[in-house]
């Protein structure tokens, strides 16, 4: 058992993850649902009577509590992880990247998160207001826009080759490759 | 036992999210940057096989657990909206290293800043929906 826990405890290959990824869409289907995740924050502001403001939050969210119980289980299965199947071990991020991040005055990888961007002090800098909170506010924005998020469009609609998450997922990479490419380096020169 | 498997199946998700990195800002960059399989190996696989499953589903004609027949849904036809709702999504997830699911999983991870980043996000989604009837769609 002990040994289990072990091989578990290192991270997971490609292939294994995005094989249990397939399979948590499979059981979502089986149970009659869908997989995207980004419904749950329209079901969210709904839930809050975001619906007194726009009709876009006036539907029957109560019909989709289950995708709310999933997102409970997404944060419980983050700190299972963290607390039980965590061997302390940092990310294995190609040197390539360590080099390019190190331009951006970022230390190789200590952890699951780059330590410098991922604390209340630079959340509540100049520089951490715009990467976090600018940023959150794009991808709530962006995914409700877009209809989807990377469950949605990426693996839920590919799988169906759907064109209109093909288009979704041409939209998530041009807009990546612009922000990684030309702004973040103007963001952290701030 | 009706809700207890929705968060059994989420607690899956939280995990592999975590031990396969996905949740992490660094790997996000390592694959906006094109120097590592990694990231496109784990959408990979999930849509190769979600692809051969969705086709099994149809070819035999599967039914879920209450015996309906399995439909997608398809997402209204539109260009500009995918287009253009995928940049914004794309500016913040490279910014942010997290899309939507990942924010809660680092949540519960322990970096309690995304409570802010996830409070941001639902500002973001209550903007859209008070625009929406001003945007092209």
């Amino acid at each position: 058992m002990q040994s289990i826990i072990e091989i578990i405890s290192q991270p997971w290959s490609w292939y294994f993850a995005g094989s249990l990824i397939a399979l948590v869409m499979f059981l979502l289907i089986y149970f009659g649902k869908t997989f995207g995740f980004s419904s749950n924050y329209r079901i969210l502001c709904a839930a809050c009577g975001a619906g007194k403001f726009a009709d876009y939050f006036n539907y029957d969210w109560r019909a989709q509590i289950w995708n709310l119980l999933f997102l409970v289980g997404s944060i419980i299965g983050g700190w299972l992880a963290a607390t039980y199947l965590s061997n302390g071990g940092s990310v294995q991020l190609a040197a390539s990247t360590v080099s390019d991040l190190s331009s951006f005055g970022l230390a190789p990888p200590r952890g699951m998160q780059p330590a410098e961007i991922f604390n209340f002090h630079f959340l509540f800098s100049l520089k951490g207001f715009i990467l976090l909170i600018a940023g959150g506010f794009l991808v709530g924005f962006g995914t409700r826009y877009a209809d989807g998020c990377t469950s949605g469009h990426a693996i839920t609609g590919l799988s169906h080759f759907q064109w209109t998450s093909l288009l979704a997922v041409i939209g998530f990479f041009i807009g990546g490759l612009v922000m990684t490419h030309f702004i973040l380096p103007l963001i952290f020169k701030l | 036992m009706k809700a207890l498997k929705f968060i059994l199946i989420g607690i899956l998700f939280g995990i592999v999210m975590t031990k396969s990195e996905v949740i992490s800002w660094y790997r996000i960059q390592e694959m906006f940057r094109f120097q590592s399989f990694h990231m496109y190996g784990v959408i990979g696989t999930a849509v190769a096989l979600g692809a051969l499953m969705i086709w099994g589903i149809r070819k035999f004609q599967l039914r879920d657990i209450d015996g309906n027949p399995i439909v997608y849904i398809p997402k209204p036809k539109s260009v500009v909206r995918y287009i253009a709702g995928g940049t914004i999504f794309g500016l913040g997830w490279a910014m942010t290293g997290a899309c939507p699911g990942p924010m809660f999983v680092n949540l519960g991870y322990g970096y309690l800043v995304f409570a802010v980043i996830i409070a941001s996000a639902l500002l973001g989604t209550f903007t859209y929906g008070l625009l929406r009837d001003r945007l092209p769609h």
